[in-house]
């Protein structure tokens, strides 16, 4: 199975992937720049994601709230997100809204200055303070990522900080902040837009000259520096959270090769060995056998720059103890860097991988994306394709070699989350300590 | 400057919900086949009428216990040889109950169609349900319940839901179940469960994918065609509100960060005549990004990430909430403004153009609804859930934009009730309290976060 997938660039730096599929009349639009929280000064945190929201907040031609509702009344579907590396925006639409996706894509890439107001500003700030209280303040664990991300990389590091962002940078953002932020990277030399799904090559070819073709290139990023980290911790880390949570829940992370690297994929086998689905060996041996953790998963964060990060999350059941999910979960790593895996476990996780790859596939939504994130990363779309086949070529030496290199206790930061009542002073937050 | 100019869209494509074939098998097994050729993926879903309704009292929690103790082992293997036969095939088996029905299914490459089909049989027909691997089962039903209650998400749909519906009514309980019910279940009563629901003639097997409809339906009947046994009657739920009058309740989570509303009441059955009204109403109250819910209480007024309606599509009358979270000293706000919203649906026929937003979006996005092999193996399951017309996918479209601004009106004064509203909020009664008693919206009272 291999997906169709044409690219050209403008003169303008704006680098486009298409790729047809006319069995549905719907087209995806994908745009990926390539700025995400690393790209933050610090203390002005939470930049990025914050400005993602700005994004929708209208331009020279489009009214507040009006990109929203321009795709919904077409029939279309829309998003954006954030990551460390990157942000990204989409719709899915009817196919004979193309013009109209495309359009509304290039005009806030051209011109969302003119639009910007301080009200706006203002009231998108509460809607991401809001989304923090959401999705991390009021959540049992909610902080894990930006703990995570606190804990796996140093201080000066870009990874190092949240997300999201704090309560105060998001308070002191100011709007000459966000006109300097989108001058700087939300140009058509940073970006990459994909097209997947019923469109004519030519006719979209066209349509992106005539909407993109006359933004101005940028004027150049500054280059993330200090990215460089050691291939591994060097040393144990670990944080010990009391939250409001019902259950322990440790999370395990290990420095691993970058996403899309050769090591990449051994990193990404011996993760599914670890946590994907039910017969892995975390899921077997404690939720199943043992019967001491509630669930247990692992997974890449898919990091392309400095190091990615193979992390293992288990949930105790009610009567463990964290001492004991710990050392079960420890264990457990330990007999995979001992024993090696078998042949069947390398087969089975690629089997499983191989399925969801094809199953994801099957939505315009996905392929749009995966062409943008492969484009964005390593400018070669065609990597889509290849990733089947990449993960056929991981060997059980490799996958060993792997966990032999990096899954030991020099290369494990632990975060633990436990019950604030049972912690040694009722109802007071552990302090966090990290040990040497 | 041509970009200053809106494109116009061009001629739109017609787009078919992929052909499906019906067959029925002598055992009484109904089989639907949709050939969708795209990609080598095919996905097969049984349904069964085994609903989390079919609970009996008391007992909460067995249909989805049933369902989940399907893999755990068989007359032939036990639950690790089957976990890892699916896994080895690059597919997992999900298996799970729903309100309605219990829904089994696997999405597989089409080259492992065949083995998939063997062992997902054995599955359906014979499993075992070892005590060891119930227990287990149960065990981390109970984690799960932990988790819930310390989630304001999880805690406040279920404290609403058990606000909203009388105790009698099977919709008060969670649908897998409470510590209590699900303590007391055995493994015997699992099997009897089991014995009597999942019957050949009590099941649909739909087959989506990479595959022609012959092929399908001989390996279905290869397969599943010699299962035996009759499906016992079944009474449907009872479903009574609590009260016919406004109250709030506020469960209390001191010290949080936000406060999770939910405000609803008693909606419709799934086979109500108003259905096409009553979505369209609701995609423009609460169902939209731009809906005017949303609109108010995230962009004009900021409280919130994200507020929106819904109407619980069941088969008896689940419920209608509005839910959002917010920051928790404008909960009182945020309820008045909700409330203003709602009144402002049912006074006045809302302008052609904001119809057409809800009517324009829910025609477009339907072919977007239906790419992969597993959305459209889930709106087949629908059709035989709840017994809608074969021709429901072809005609909706065309039932969406029949909706008119007097149809939207009608459906939101017949089906929206603001004096029955019931409200839960989850949050910090040190600060919500005052304010939001101070609306006066009906009696109020303050629970612990316990399980009730």
């Amino acid at each position: 199975m291999r997906i169709p997938i044409d690219t050209f660039r403008l003169d303008n730096g704006l680098f486009v992937t298409l790729s047809e599929d006319r069995t549905a009349p719907i087209v995806a639009v994908n745009l990926w720049y390539h700025v995400g929280s690393a790209n933050e000064r610090l203390g002005r945190t939470g930049f990025a994601h914050l400005f993602e929201h700005m994004l929708f907040q209208g331009s020279e031609h489009v009214g507040s709230n009006e990109h929203f509702e321009l795709i919904q009344r077409a029939g279309g579907t829309l998003n954006g997100s954030t990551w460390l590396e990157r942000t990204n925006y989409y719709e899915t639409v009817p196919s004979n809204q193309l013009s109209l996706a495309l359009w509304l894509e290039a005009d806030r890439m051209g011109s969302l200055l003119p639009a910007m107001t301080q009200e706006k500003l203002d009231t998108q700030r509460d809607v991401v303070k809001n989304e923090r209280r959401w999705s991390i303040d009021n959540q049992p664990y909610g902080t894990w990522l930006e703990r995570l991300s606190a804990l796996t990389f140093p201080e000066s590091h870009p990874f190092h900080h949240s997300l999201i962002g704090s309560m105060e940078d998001l308070s002191a953002a100011s709007l000459d902040d966000i006109k300097q932020f989108f001058e700087t990277y939300y140009t058509p030399d940073n970006a990459v837009l994909s097209i997947a799904g019923d469109f004519d090559s030519a006719d979209a070819r066209r349509l992106v000259e005539k909407y993109f073709g006359e933004i101005p290139r940028g004027r150049g990023k500054p280059s993330l520096t200090g990215m460089d980290v050691p291939p591994i911790f060097g040393q144990p880390l670990r944080l010990v959270v009391g939250d409001d949570v019902a259950l322990p829940r440790l999370y395990l992370a290990f420095r691993s090769p970058i996403f899309g690297s050769d090591g990449y994929y051994a990193a990404s086998v011996a993760g599914a060995i670890l946590g994907m689905r039910r017969g892995s060996r975390l899921h077997r041996s404690l939720v199943r056998e043992r019967q001491v953790a509630a669930d247990a998963s692992a997974f890449t964060f898919d990091l392309a720059k400095a190091s990615d990060l193979l992390v293992v999350d288990v949930i105790a059941r009610p009567e463990t103890t964290p001492e004991r999910l710990e050392e079960e979960v420890n264990r457990e790593v330990d007999r995979l860097i001992q024993d090696g895996v078998r042949e069947e476990e390398v087969e089975r996780a690629v089997a499983l991988i191989d399925t969801e790859i094809v199953t994801a596939l099957q939505s315009a939504s996905e392929r749009a994306d995966r062409l943008s994130m492969f484009a964005t990363y390593f400018g070669e779309p065609e990597l889509l394709n290849e990733q089947p086949a990449k993960y056929q070529d991981v060997t059980v030496e490799a996958v060993n070699e792997f966990a032999g290199s990096r899954l030991g206790p020099e290369n494990r930061v632990t975060l633990l989350f436990v019950p604030r009542m049972e912690t040694a002073d009722s109802g007071v937050t552990t302090p966090p300590s990290i040990a040497a | 400057m041509t970009i200053s100019t809106r494109p116009a869209p061009g001629p739109s494509r017609t787009f078919q919900f992929p052909r499906f074939e019906r067959t029925a098998l002598p055992n009484g097994l109904q089989v639907v086949v949709a050939p969708v050729r795209k990609l080598p993926v095919v996905t097969v879903l049984a349904v069964i009428d085994a609903g989390a309704t079919s609970d009996p009292p008391g007992r909460e929690g067995l249909a989805q216990l049933t369902a989940e103790g399907l893999r755990e082992g068989t007359l032939k293997h036990d639950g690790i040889q089957i976990l890892e036969g699916f896994e080895k095939l690059g597919s997992s088996l999900e298996a799970g109950a729903d309100w309605d029905s219990t829904i089994v299914s696997m999405t597989l490459l089409r080259d492992k169609l065949t083995p998939g089909l063997e062992l997902m049989t054995e599955v359906l027909t014979s499993p075992s349900f070892p005590e060891r691997e119930v227990e287990r089962l149960k065990a981390e039903r109970l984690a799960e319940r932990a988790q819930i209650l310390a989630e304001p998400r999880g805690l406040a749909d279920e404290s609403f839901s058990r606000f909203l519906y009388a105790k009698r009514s099977r919709y008060s309980e969670p649908m897998a179940g409470t510590t209590a019910s699900v303590s007391v279940i055995t493994r015997d009563e699992i099997a009897a469960f089991f014995a009597s629901r999942y019957t050949p003639d009590a099941v649909t097997v739909i087959v989506v994918g990479d595959i022609h409809t012959e092929e399908a339906v001989t390996l279905v009947s290869t397969t599943l065609g010699g299962w035996a046994g009759k499906r016992a009657s079944v009474d449907a739920a009872s479903v009574m509100q609590a009260r016919s009058t406004r109250a709030v309740e506020i469960i209390a989570k001191e010290g949080a960060a936000q406060a999770e509303l939910r405000l609803g009441h008693i909606g419709i059955p799934r086979s109500h005549p108003d259905y096409f009204n009553v979505v369209v109403m609701n995609a423009l109250l609460g169902g939209l990004f731009s809906s005017r819910i949303n609109l108010n209480l995230r962009e004009q007024h900021g409280y919130t990430y994200g507020a929106s309606s819904f109407f619980d599509w069941r088969r008896e009358p689940g419920p209608f909430v509005i839910a959002t979270a917010v920051q928790s000293e404008v909960s009182a706000a945020a309820i008045s403004e909700t409330l203003k919203e709602i009144d402002g649906m049912r006074t006045e026929e809302i302008p052609e153009e904001e119809l057409s937003l809800a009517t324009n979006y829910l025609e477009g996005v339907f072919p977007i609804r239906y790419e992969t092999t597993s959305s459209i193996a889930s709106a087949l399951a629908n059709l035989v859930v709840f017994g809608l017309p074969e021709n429901f996918y072809d005609t909706y479209r065309e039932n969406i934009h029949a909706v008119r601004p007097s149809d939207v009106l009608r459906a939101a004064q017949g089906y929206v009730f603001p004096e029955m509203l019931q409200i839960v909020v989850v949050g910090d009664p040190a600060v919500v309290k005052e304010p939001v008693g101070k609306l006066a919206l009906g009696d109020l009272s303050v629970r612990s976060a316990t399980e009730a």
